[in-house]
C-alpha cells in the first residue's frame, strides 16, 4: 500500500497551484492524518478498500487521446440530444464534451476556472466540501486532494431542463491498472429542474474510480439524479454523491448496480430546509465476486420533511450486497416521516447480504420506519405462475424481473429506463 | 373415455395426513362438485392435483389422459389440459396481466405444437374470451391481481380458463366472497366454455354455485374421503340438512 | 406539547428510586485496586482450588493486554480499575447451617426489597440464591430440588462441590477472552449462580438469583452458569437493585446458558440497579455479557429482559443456534429516563440447519436520555432455511431524549428468511385523547399505552414477577407524560 501512496503524494506534490490550491492542501493533510480506512473502521468493516491501493496502481493525470469513437460503445440512449460531459482517468475532457443546452440554461466549466470566477466563486465555495463532514476518512480527502481537475455545472434559477445531462466517467486502463478521482459541483437555481445521469466505463484492464459529486439544491427546484454502474468485473469504484437541500425541493436518486469489483456508493441526503422531499432508490443485480456497498444517509435538521428510501438486491454467485442506511433526525426536525426499505433476494448458496439500516432519532414528534427482509422468490407466486404453463426458470426470471421494475419505474428518462431495463432482462433471462 | 382417474390418493401436509384414500373417475364432458365441510380436505385436492409441492403424496395414483400426473412438474400439468383456478389468486406487483397471459398461452402452444401467437392473434383471441366473463380491458394492463377486488381476481381467474383452454378445470371455491351479480358472471363464462370435450371439477363448500353450474355428479368429502357420492340432488340435501347429517351419519358407520 | 403536559412529565419524572437504602452491616473487604495479589486474595477467600485461581490469572493476564470497547453508543469517563473493591462479603457472625441462621440485618435487607429467604413465607413456586455484593447469602429450596437431581447454588459452592461441571462448562459458552468485561469478571467474578437440570427433568419452580449492592465503591461481578441437559426445561429470574450513591459503581456479569438436545431454558432480567439521580450522577454501570448456546437439535434459549435501572447498560443477550432446529428468542422491554444510557439487544447466530429466531425490542426513551437497540442476526452458509424475524419499535417520550436502532444483518445462505422492521414513533395525541373521552386521565392513559407498548414483551415474563415488572416501568416512566 506504501507504494502506491508514495506516488500519489509525490504527484500531488506536483500539482500546480490554482484557485483550489488551498482546499485540496487542506484535504491532503486530511487524507495523511485519516489514512486509507482500515476494515476495522465501523463505516468500512465490510469493504477491503484498502486492498485497492496496490503497488501497481498509476494515476495518470493527463489526457490519453482518447477519441469518441472509441467510447461509441459506452454512450448512453439520445447521446446527441443530452449535453454530454466526459472524464477521462477523472479528469474533465472538453474536447469530448458537448453542450446541448441554451447557455442560459446551463453552465458547463472546469471546476479551478469556476472557483476563479467572480461570477461563481461564491456558489463553488457554499458547495466544495459540504461532504467533508460525513466521510471523515482518507479516501474522501484523497478526492479533494486532486479535485482542481473537476467540473462545476450551474443551472441558472427558474430553468426547466428538457433535456439530460450526461456524465461519462471514462477509466483508460489500457496500460495497466489505473486511479480516477472525478470531482462534479453542481448548483441547481430557484425554482430549475435537472436530470442527471452519470455512467461509468472501463477500457482495459482493472480501474478504481474514486468519485464525489455534491450538488446543491435551491428553494423549488428538482434535481432527478441517476447513477448506472455496469462497467465490469474489474472495475473498483468509490463514490460519493451528496446532495443537500437549503431550501424547500425535491430530490430523486436512482442508483443502479450491475457489475463491479469493489463498489462502495455513498448517497447523503441533507436536508436543511422545511418541507423537504427526497427519495432515494437503489437496485443492486449481482454474481461473480462483485461486492457492492451502498451507505445512504439522510439528514434531517429542519420540520416537516419527508424522506423514502428503497434498496432491492439480486445476489448471485459469489456476490456480497451491504446497505447500510442511517437516518438521522436530528432536535428541531419535528414532524419528519422518513421511511427506508432495503430487500433482497439471495439465488446463489455462495452470495452474501450485510444490511444494517440505522435511525438515530433525537426529536419526539416523528413517525420513522425501517425494515428490511431477505429472502428468496415467493413460492406461492412461483407456483401460481407455473400453474399456468410457465416453466419454472421462466417463472423465476418473470418474477425477478417484477422485483426489480420497481425501482426501474423512478427512472424517468423513458429512454434510459428502456436501456437499463434492457441490462436487466438480458441478466435474467427475461425475454416476454 | 376417462379423463382422469385418481386411485387411493393419500397426501398430507407435514406429516399431517389430509387426504386419507380418494377415488375419483370424471370423464371427458362431465361435470364434477366436491362438497364437503371446512378443514375437509376439499382444496387440499385442488393443490394436489395442481402440483403444490408444499403438499406431500403419500400414496395412490392419479391418471390424467393416460399420463401418471403426480409425475409432472405444475406447469407440465398446466400444458397438458390441468387448469385450477386458485381460492386466492395471488398478486404479484410488476407483473402486467396482459404480459403474464400471454406467456401462459404461448408456452401451452408451444407443448401442443403450434405456433406461437403474435401481437395481433393474441389481441384478437383476448378480446373474444375478454367477453365471456366481461372483463375489463383496463384490468388487464395493470399488474397481475394487484390491487383487483374479490369479485375482478376470481373473473380473472375464468378469463385465463378461457385463454388457456385446458380439458380439466378445477374451481377451487370460485362462488366464496363473490356478490350474487359476480357469480352469475363467472358462472356464465363457465357454462360457455362447457362442452363434450372438457370437463370440471368444481371445489365449494355451499350449494348456490350449482345454482349456476348444474353438476353431473356431487361427491361429499369429510375426513378426508369420498364418503358420499351422488346426482345434483345430494348437493339439495346437504343444503337443506347440512353437514352434521353427513358427519353423524359418518360417526354411525363407525369412524 | 401543552403546557400542562410538561408539568405532568416533570411530575412523573421526578419519583424516587424505591430501593437506595443502605444495610448497615459490616463487611470484610479485599483491599482497592486490581492486581494478581487482589484476585490470590478472592480465590483463597474462597478456598478454591489451584485450577480455578489458574483460570482466574489467565484471564486477568489477557485483560491487561485489552483496550475498552468504544463503539457503543454511551458515554462515561475512563474508569479508574485501581480505585474499585473487588470483594465485599457481609459479615455474618456465625456461618449459617441453615436459613433460620441468616443475619437478621441480612434477612430483613432482602424482604424489604421483597425477597423472603424463608422457605415457607415464599410463593412455593419459586427458589432463591440471594446473592450481596460478592458472596451468596443463601439458596432457598436446595434440599426440594436436589431430589429431582437438580443442582441450584452458589458458584462458590459449585466450585466445591461440582468441580467437574464447573471445569467442564464455566467459559465455554463465554471465554475469558470475550470481550473486556468477561476477561473482567473471569478474572475477579465472586459469586453468582450455578444451576444444573439433568436430562429429562422439568424444574418444578422458577429458580432465581436475586443481586443486591450494598457496599460502597465495590464492583459487582457475578457469573451465572446454566447447564440444560437433554430434554430438560427450566425457568430462571434474575433481579437486581442497589443503593442511592454519588459515585458510580461498575457491575461486569456473565451469564452463560448451555441448553442440549430438546432442552428448554428461559431467562428472564428485571434490572432495576440505581440509575442515577436526574443530573445523571451515581449509578450503576452495568456492563454485562449474557449468552446461550443450542448445542443440541430442537433445544430453545428465552431471553427476556425489563431494563429500567443502571445509569449506563451494555447488555446484548445472545443465541448461538447450533443444533438444526434450535429456536432463540429475545424479548426487551428497555426504559431511560433522566440522563440514563441504554445500548442493549442481541445476537442471533445461526449455525444450525432450520433455526428460528425471534426479536422483539420495545425502547422508550424519556428525560434527555439515550436508548439504543443494537442487534446483530448471522445466517452462516450451512443454516438452511434459517429463519429471523425481528421487530424494534421506539417511544420517544419528550423532546429531549435520543431512540436509536442499530440492526446488523449478515446472510450467507439462500434459503433464509429474515425480516426486520422497526418504527419510531410518540403517543400519538388523538390516543390520548381518545382515553380522555372516555373518561381516562392524561397520565392512566399514557400508563395504559405504555404498557400495551410492552405488552408483548411483559407477557413473556412467569406471572409472578410480570405484575412486579409493570409497576416498575410505571414508576420508573413516572412524570414523563409527553
Amino acid at each position: 500500500m506504501q507504494e502506491s501512496i508514495n506516488h500519489i503524494t509525490e504527484l500531488h506534490e506536483s500539482l500546480p497551484g490554482d484557485s483550489l490550491s488551498d482546499f485540496s492542501d487542506r484535504a491532503f493533510k486530511d487524507f495523511n492524518q485519516l489514512g486509507i480506512p482500515k476494515a476495522k473502521h465501523e463505516e468500512w468493516r465490510y469493504v477491503k478498500v484498502s486492498s485497492l491501493f496496490r503497488k501497481d496502481l498509476t494515476y495518470p493525470l493527463h489526457d490519453s487521446g482518447l477519441t469518441i469513437e472509441d467510447l461509441q460503445d459506452h454512450l448512453l440512449p439520445d447521446h446527441d440530444q443530452a449535453t454530454t460531459i466526459f472524464f477521462i482517468n477523472g479528469i474533465y475532457a472538453p474536447a469530448l464534451s458537448m453542450v446541448n443546452h441554451a447557455q442560459d440554461e446551463l453552465v458547463l466549466l472546469p471546476l479551478s476556472v469556476a472557483a476563479a470566477s467572480t461570477e461563481y466563486a461564491d456558489k463553488v465555495k457554499s458547495t466544495l466540501g459540504q461532504s467533508t463532514p460525513y466521510h471523515p476518512d482518507g479516501i474522501h480527502a484523497l478526492n479533494a486532494a486532486f479535485s482542481s481537475k473537476g467540473i462545476f455545472i450551474a443551472v441558472p434559477p427558474g430553468k426547466t431542463l428538457a433535456r439530460p445531462v450526461y456524465i461519462y466517467q471514462v477509466s483508460d486502463s489500457r496500460k495497466g491498472y489505473t486511479l480516477s478521482q472525478p470531482r462534479t459541483l453542481v448548483h441547481v437555481g430557484a425554482g430549475s429542474s435537472i436530470h442527471l445521469a452519470t455512467t461509468y466505463a472501463t477500457l482495459g484492464h482493472e480501474s478504481f474510480t474514486n468519485e464525489v459529486t455534491e450538488v446543491l439544491v435551491e428553494k423549488d427546484a428538482s434535481v432527478y439524479y441517476y447513477k448506472i454502474q455496469d462497467e465490469g468485473a474489474k472495475a473498483h469504484h468509490v463514490g460519493t454523491t451528496s446532495i443537500r437541500q437549503i431550501g424547500k425541493s425535491l430530490t430523486n436518486a436512482v442508483t443502479i448496480s450491475l457489475s463491479g469489483g469493489l463498489v462502495r456508493n455513498n448517497l447523503d441526503m441533507i436536508m436543511e430546509a422545511e418541507y423537504g422531499e427526497s427519495h432515494m432508490y437503489g437496485l443492486y443485480l449481482l454474481n461473480g465476486n462483485t461486492l457492492v456497498d451502498n451507505h445512504t444517509i439522510v439528514d434531517n435538521a429542519k420540520p416537516h420533511c419527508l424522506s423514502n428510501e428503497l434498496y432491492k438486491g439480486i445476489l448471485d454467485g459469489h456476490s456480497t450486497g451491504v446497505f447500510n442506511g442511517k437516518i438521522f433526525v436530528r432536535k428541531d426536525a419535528q414532524k419528519t416521516n422518513a421511511y427506508q426499505s432495503n430487500k433482497n433476494i439471495l439465488l446463489g448458496d455462495h452470495a452474501t447480504v450485510n444490511t444494517k439500516p440505522q435511525l438515530e432519532i433525537f426529536a419526539d414528534d416523528v413517525k420513522c420506519s425501517h425494515g428490511c427482509t431477505v429472502g428468496r422468490p415467493d413460492d406461492d407466486a412461483l407456483f401460481y405462475l407455473r400453474s399456468r404453463g410457465i416453466s419454472e426458470k421462466n417463472a423465476r426470471s418473470l418474477l425477478l424481473h417484477a422485483y426489480a421494475v420497481d425501482i426501474l419505474d423512478k427512472i424517468q428518462l423513458p429512454a434510459l429506463r428502456a436501456h437499463v431495463d434492457e441490462l436487466i432482462s438480458e441478466r435474467l433471462e427475461f425475454n416476454f | 373415455m376417462h379423463m382422469l382417474s385418481i386411485k387411493n390418493l393419500q397426501a398430507g401436509l407435514e406429516d399431517k395426513p389430509i387426504l386419507k384414500g380418494i377415488n375419483l373417475e370424471i370423464k371427458a364432458g362431465e361435470v364434477h362438485a366436491i362438497m364437503g365441510p371446512n378443514g375437509s380436505g376439499k382444496s387440499t385436492l385442488a393443490s394436489v392435483l395442481a402440483g403444490r409441492q408444499n403438499f406431500e403424496v403419500t400414496a395412490g395414483s392419479v391418471d390424467f389422459l393416460g399420463k401418471d400426473l403426480l409425475d409432472m412438474a405444475p406447469e407440465e400439468r398446466a400444458r397438458e389440459g390441468i387448469f385450477l383456478a386458485f381460492q386466492y389468486p395471488v398478486e404479484i406487483p410488476g407483473v402486467s396481466t396482459t404480459n403474464f397471459i400471454k406467456a401462459a398461452v404461448n408456452e401451452t402452444r408451444k407443448h401442443r405444437g403450434l405456433e406461437a401467437l403474435d401481437a395481433v392473434g393474441f389481441l384478437k383471441m383476448m378480446k373474444e374470451k375478454m367477453k365471456l366473463v366481461q372483463i375489463d380491458q383496463s384490468l388487464l394492463s395493470r399488474s397481475l391481481n394487484e390491487g383487483f377486488s374479490g369479485g375482478e381476481k376470481k373473473r380473472n381467474e375464468i378469463f385465463q380458463m378461457a385463454m388457456l383452454e385446458p380439458k380439466l378445470a378445477i374451481l377451487d371455491e370460485t362462488d366464496s366472497g363473490l356478490d350474487i351479480d359476480a357469480l352469475r358472471i363467472v358462472a356464465n363464462g363457465v357454462n360457455q366454455y362447457r362442452n363434450k370435450d372438457n370437463s370440471f371439477l368444481l371445489v365449494t363448500h355451499y350449494q348456490r354455485l350449482l345454482d349456476y353450474i348444474v353438476p353431473d355428479f356431487v361427491h361429499v368429502l369429510y375426513n378426508g374421503r369420498i364418503v358420499k357420492s351422488g346426482t345434483k340432488e345430494l348437493a339439495l340435501e346437504l343444503e337443506e340438512k347440512g353437514y352434521d347429517f353427513i358427519k353423524s351419519e359418518w360417526a354411525l358407520a363407525g369412524e | 406539547m401543552p403546557e400542562e403536559n410538561e408539568e405532568l412529565l416533570d411530575q412523573i419524572t421526578s419519583s424516587e428510586y424505591k430501593y437506595g437504602f443502605v444495610t448497615d452491616i459490616e463487611s470484610e473487604s479485599a483491599p482497592k485496586g486490581l492486581n494478581e495479589n487482589t484476585i490470590r486474595f478472592i480465590s483463597a477467600k474462597k478456598n478454591e482450588p489451584d485450577w480455578m485461581l489458574e483460570y482466574r490469572l489467565k484471564a486477568y493476564r489477557h485483560w491487561l493486554t485489552m483496550e475498552t470497547p468504544k463503539w457503543a453508543n454511551v458515554a462515561f469517563p475512563p474508569i479508574d480499575y485501581q480505585d474499585i473493591i473487588y470483594y465485599s462479603a457481609p459479615k455474618q457472625k456465625i456461618t449459617p447451617n441453615s436459613l433460620d441462621e441468616i443475619d437478621p440485618e441480612l434477612r430483613l435487607t432482602f424482604e424489604k426489597l421483597g425477597i423472603s429467604l424463608q422457605e415457607q413465607k415464599r410463593l412455593t413456586g419459586v427458589a432463591v440464591d440471594a446473592v450481596m455484593d460478592s458472596v451468596s447469602v443463601a439458596t432457598t429450596f436446595k434440599a426440594e430440588l436436589a431430589e429431582l437431581g437438580i443442582i441450584f447454588c452458589s458458584m462458590s459452592e459449585a466450585v466445591h462441590e461440582h468441580p467437574e461441571l464447573i471445569r467442564k462448562h464455566l467459559g465455554s459458552v463465554v471465554p475469558y477472552t470475550d470481550n473486556y468485561f468477561t476477561a473482567l469478571n473471569s478474572a475477579v467474578f465472586s459469586d453468582g449462580s450455578f444451576c444444573y437440570i439433568p436430562e429429562g427433568v422439568r424444574c418444578p419452580m422458577e429458580l432465581s438469583t436475586y443481586f443486591r449492592i450494598n457496599a460502597a465503591n465495590t464492583g459487582q461481578f457475578e457469573r451465572t452458569l446454566i447447564v440444560a441437559e437433554a430434554g430438560s426445561y427450566v425457568s430462571y429470574l434474575e433481579g437486581c437493585t442497589a443503593p442511592m450513591r454519588d459515585e458510580h459503581q461498575l457491575h461486569a456479569a456473565v451469564v452463560e446458558i448451555s441448553a442440549f438436545e430438546k432442552s428448554e431454558v428461559k431467562y428472564s432480567t428485571v434490572q432495576n440497579w440505581y440509575p442515577g439521580n436526574k443530573e445523571g450522577i451515581g449509578g450503576i454501570y452495568n456492563f454485562v455479557t449474557k449468552r446461550g448456546i443450542c448445542q443440541g437439535d430442537h433445544a430453545k434459549i428465552s431471553w427476556t429482559q425489563v431494563e429500567t435501572g443502571s445509569a449506563i447498560t451494555w447488555k446484548y443477550p445472545s443465541v448461538i443456534l447450533k443444533g438444526d432446529y434450535s429456536v432463540g428468542e429475545f424479548y426487551s422491554v428497555a426504559v431511560t429516563n433522566n440522563m440514563q444510557q441504554a445500548d442493549t439487544g442481541t445476537k442471533m447466530i445461526h449455525i444450525g440447519k432450520h433455526t428460528r429466531s425471534r426479536i422483539v425490542s420495545k425502547g422508550i426513551s424519556a428525560g434527555k436520555s439515550n436508548n439504543s437497540y443494537r442487534g446483530l442476526v448471522q445466517v452462516g452458509r450451512n443454516a438452511v432455511k434459517a429463519r429471523n424475524f425481528s421487530q424494534c419499535d421506539s417511544l420517544l417520550l419528550g423532546d429531549q431524549c435520543g431512540a436509536h436502532t442499530f440492526p446488523y444483518i449478515e446472510v450467507k445462505n439462500s434459503s433464509a428468511i429474515v425480516e426486520h422492521e422497526a418504527t419510531t414513533s410518540k403517543i400519538g395525541e388523538d390516543q390520548i385523547f381518545y382515553c380522555n373521552q372516555r373518561g381516562i386521565d392524561t397520565e392512566a392513559a399514557v400508563a395504559l399505552i405504555i404498557n400495551g407498548f410492552a405488552k408483548e414483551v411483559m407477557n413473556q415474563l412467569p406471572m409472578e414477577f410480570a405484575v412486579e415488572a409493570q409497576k416498575l416501568l410505571a414508576i420508573s416512566l413516572e412524570g414523563s407524560v409527553g
